[in-house]
C-alpha cells in the first residue's frame, strides 16, 4: 500500500469549507489584519478607537446636554451617552462594513477554496477588537468622572456576548444578500439610522412614552442590551432590561428575535456560500 | 499492482452556468415584476468530464479561451460547486488557483507569508516557522522590510510561487502562472516542480501555451467546448490542439476558409524544418539559420512547372514567400516519376511566434499542380521584444543634443 492519504471528494465552496480549524485561523488573520490596517498610515494609529468615540461623544455631548437639555433628568447622562455610542458604534460599524466585505474580497472567493463566512466574522472580529479598546477608555473615564465600580461592572461580557452575536447574525445576512442585491447599501444605511434613534442611546428607555416602551423593548433586542448595560454600569437606580420589557418572561422575546436575526444570518449565508464565486 | 495511486479524480462533472439575459437585479425591478422569470441562457462550461490524474504525476490540461479549463481548475479547487459528478483529491490541495491571490499590498512580506500560510492550511505559527526558507527561496532576503506594494510583479510572483512550493500541499493546481517572472526564476520554478514530483506530489499546470505541455508535462488533456477532446501523450495532445484551432477558425471565417490541398500530377510529400546540420527540428532560435524541406514527386510531365514556399502566421498573414520563376530560374519540365528534393536555407529572421509552411507547385502561371496548406510548421523562440511582423537585423543610434541654456549649470 503507498502512504497516500485517503481520496476526499471536493464538495465545492461552503460557509465553513475547508476546516473548521483553518476558518478559525482565518478569522483571526485577517480580522487581526483588518483590524491594524483601519488607521494605518494616520498619525494617531490605534489612538483613533479611543479618539473616533470620544470625540463623537463631544458632538453629541454638547448638542443634547447644552443646547438643547435632553439628559437633565438622566443620572450620568454624558457617562451614558459615552456608553452607549461605544457599543452602538461596534454594531453599526461592523454591520455596515460587513454588507460589501463579500464583494470586496472578490478575488479571493473567486479564485481560491475559502471559507466564504470568514469574511464577515472577520469583519466584526476587526470591529470587535476596536471596542475592546473603547471600552477600557469608557471604563477610565467613567472612574475620572466619578462613578462609582460596582461588581455589576463585572457582568458587562453578558451584554457583549449576544451584541457580538446580534452583529454577526446581521453581517452575515447582510453580506450574502449583497452579492444578489446592491440595494442591500443604502437600505442598510437609512434602517442603521433608524435603529440609532431607535434604540435607548441618545436617551434612557424612561423617555419613551409608556405605549412604545414595551414594543421597543420587545422587538429592539439592541435597546435590551443598552439598558441593562446603564443598569449595569451608569446607573444602579435603573430598572434594567426585564422590567423595561414588560416584565418576567417577556425579556424572551427580545433574546428570541435576536436568536432569530442571528440563525436567519447563518441560514441565508449557508445556502448562498456555495454560489457566491459564481455570481459575484 | 504496481499502478500509482490516483492522486485526482475527476468522474462525469458537469458544470453548467445559467446566465440571466438581461440583469433583474434589483429590490425594485423585483417588486415591478414578481412573477417575471428572468430569462437565462445556459452556458454547459463543463459536459461529462471524466480522468484520472496519478500520483506524482505532471499533469497539463489545454484548450483554448472558453474551452472550460479554468472552470474545471475552479471545480477542483473547490471555488465552484459541480452540478453533476464527483471529484476527488487524495490528500492536501493548494486552493489557489493563481499566485498571489489573497496578498495584501499594504502590509510587509512577513505578514503575508503568515496570512497566505493560513490560507494554505497552516497554523499561524507552522507559517511563520517556514517564512527563512520562502524568502530564502524568492530570493528576497534585502527586501523584508518593504511592504508589498513596493515589490515589483516578478518579486510578487516570486514570493507567492515560493509559498505555494514550501506549503507542503500534495497537489498543486496552476492557472498560467508561470509567464510572469523572469527566465531564470522560471527555470527555478521548473526544477522545483520536478523536485515535487520526486516526493510523490502532483502538479497540475492549465496552459494555452502548447509549448510549455510538450516540455514539462508528462500526460495532458484537451479540453474543447467543455468536454473532453484528447487525453494522454503531450505532443499528440499538442497537435489535436493545433488541429482544433485550425477546425474553429475556418468556422469562423466560411469565406476564407481552409485551402483545399490540391494533388494533380504532383504529390507534395514530407515537408520539415531543419538546421543546416540536417537535424530536424520543429522550433528555432530567432537569429539562427533554418532550412525547409520539401519531397515532391511528379506523377505526370510538368511543364514549365514552378515550385512556391510561402511562410505564414497564425493569422494567415504570408510573413515570406518565394519561388523559382522568381528567382528567374526557367526549370526543366518534371518528368513522370521524377523526384523533387527541395531545400530552402534561410536567416531566421522572424520573431517568436509559430509559423506555418505552405508549399505548391504550378504549371506555368496559372494551373495549379500541386498545393499543401500548412504543410509543416515551427516555433520561433527568443527573448527580445519587438514590434512587427519580423525582426529585421538593425543597430539603433540616438544622437541627442541638450539646450545648453537649461543644462547649464549655476556658476
Amino acid at each position: 500500500m503507498s502512504s497516500t492519504a485517503l481520496p476526499r471528494q471536493i464538495r465545492g465552496p461552503s460557509a465553513f469549507g475547508g476546516g473548521l480549524r483553518r476558518a478559525l485561523y482565518l478569522t483571526w488573520i485577517i480580522g487581526l489584519t483588518e483590524y491594524r490596517l483601519t488607521y494605518f498610515g494616520s498619525a494617531l494609529g490605534y489612538l483613533w478607537s479611543l479618539m473616533r468615540p470620544l470625540m463623537l461623544f463631544g458632538v453629541l455631548y454638547v448638542v443634547f446636554s447644552q443646547i438643547v437639555d435632553f439628559g437633565d433628568d438622566i443620572v450620568n447622562y454624558p457617562m451614558l451617552l459615552l456608553f452607549n455610542i461605544v457599543l452602538f458604534n461596534f454594531f453599526a460599524d461592523a454591520s455596515t462594513k460587513a454588507v460589501t466585505s463579500v464583494v470586496d474580497r472578490e478575488a479571493i472567493v473567486r479564485k481560491m477554496h475559502f471559507p466564504g463566512m470568514v469574511i464577515p466574522l472577520a469583519r466584526v472580529l476587526s470591529g470587535g477588537l476596536n471596542l475592546a479598546v473603547s471600552l477600557i477608555a469608557v471604563f477610565v473615564f467613567l472612574l475620572a468622572y466619578g462613578v462609582d465600580p460596582r461588581w455589576t461592572w463585572l457582568l458587562l461580557p453578558l451584554l457583549l456576548v449576544p451584541l457580538v452575536l446580534l452583529t454577526l447574525g446581521v453581517a452575515m445576512l447582510l453580506s450574502a444578500l449583497y452579492v444578489r442585491f446592491r440595494d442591500v447599501a443604502p437600505i442598510w444605511a437609512v434602517v442603521s439610522t433608524a435603529l440609532f434613534y431607535g434604540s435607548p442611546v441618545l436617551y434612557a428607555i424612561d423617555k419613551v412614552p409608556e405605549d412604545y416602551r414595551q414594543v421597543l423593548m420587545l422587538v429592539n433586542p439592541l435597546a435590551d442590551i443598552l439598558e441593562q448595560g446603564r443598569s449595569w454600569v451608569i446607573d444602579p437606580n435603573a430598572d434594567g432590561a426585564i422590567a423595561a420589557a414588560g416584565g418576567g418572561a417577556w425579556i424572551l422575546v427580545p433574546i428570541a428575535v435576536g436568536a432569530a436575526v442571528c440563525a436567519l444570518g447563518v441560514w441565508v449565508f449557508n445556502r448562498e456560500a456555495p454560489r457566491i464565486a459564481e455570481r459575484l | 499492482m504496481n499502478e500509482r495511486a490516483t492522486a485526482v479524480g475527476v468522474a462525469g462533472v458537469s458544470k453548467t452556468f445559467r446566465i440571466p439575459r438581461q440583469h433583474l437585479m434589483s429590490f425594485k425591478e423585483r417588486a415591478m415584476h414578481p412573477f417575471r422569470r428572468v430569462a437565462v441562457t445556459d452556458l454547459h462550461a463543463l459536459k461529462d468530464v471524466s480522468f484520472d490524474i496519478e500520483q506524482g504525476e505532471f499533469f497539463g490540461i489545454a484548450g483554448r479561451n472558453g474551452s472550460g479549463k479554468s472552470t474545471l481548475l475552479k471545480c477542483m479547487a473547490g471555488v465552484y460547486r459541480v452540478d453533476r459528478g464527483a471529484i476527488t483529491v487524495a490528500g492536501r490541495l493548494v486552493p489557489f488557483i493563481e499566485l498571489g491571490v489573497g496578498f495584501n499590498q499594504e502590509m510587509t512580506a512577513l505578514d503575508n507569508v503568515v496570512i497566505n500560510g493560513v490560507m494554505m492550511g497552516l497554523s499561524p505559527r507552522e507559517a511563520q516557522r517556514r517564512f527563512d526558507a520562502v524568502v530564502e527561496f524568492a530570493e528576497l532576503d534585502d527586501f523584508l522590510d518593504l511592504k508589498l506594494k513596493n515589490y515589483s510583479s516578478g518579486m510578487q510572483v516570486r514570493l507567492a510561487f515560493s509559498l505555494m512550493v514550501h506549503a507542503d500541499a500534495d497537489v498543486l493546481l496552476i492557472d498560467e502562472v508561470l509567464a510572469v517572472g523572469d527566465a531564470a526564476f522560471q527555470q527555478k520554478c521548473f526544477d522545483a516542480f520536478h523536485d515535487l514530483r520526486d516526493r510523490g506530489k502532483t502538479v497540475v499546470l492549465v496552459t494555452h501555451d502548447m509549448q510549455m505541455i510538450e516540455r514539462f508535462c508528462q500526460r495532458a488533456m484537451l479540453l474543447h467546448r467543455g468536454a473532453v477532446a484528447d487525453i494522454g501523450d503531450p505532443g499528440s495532445v499538442a497537435r489535436r490542439y493545433l488541429e482544433l484551432n485550425f477546425e474553429e477558425d475556418d468556422e469562423a471565417s466560411v469565406t476564407a476558409g481552409r485551402p483545399e490541398d490540391v494533388s494533380h500530377g504532383v504529390a507534395i510529400g514530407d515537408v520539415w524544418i531543419e538546421r543546416p546540420d540536417g537535424r530536424r527540428v520543429d522550433s528555432v532560435g530567432q537569429g539562427d539559420p533554418l532550412v525547409i524541406r520539401a519531397e515532391i514527386e511528379a506523377l505526370q510531365r510538368i511543364d514549365d512547372p514552378e515550385i512556391g514556399v510561402t511562410i505564414n502566421d497564425e493569422a494567415g498573414t504570408v510573413v515570406f514567400g518565394t519561388a523559382t520563376r522568381e528567382l528567374g530560374r526557367e526549370e526543366q519540365p518534371f518528368e513522370p516519376g521524377e523526384r523533387i528534393s527541395l531545400r530552402l536555407a534561410l536567416r531566421n529572421d522572424l520573431k517568436p511566434a509559430r509559423y506555418y509552411v505552405d508549399c505548391g507547385v504550378h504549371e506555368g502561371v496559372h494551373r495549379v499542380a500541386a498545393f499543401r496548406y500548412r504543410a509543416s510548421d515551427f516555433l520561433v523562440f527568443g527573448n527580445r521584444a519587438q514590434l512587427g511582423l519580423v525582426a529585421l537585423d538593425h543597430t539603433f543610434e540616438l544622437e541627442r543634443r541638450r539646450n545648453r541654456t537649461e543644462a547649464a549649470t549655476p556658476s
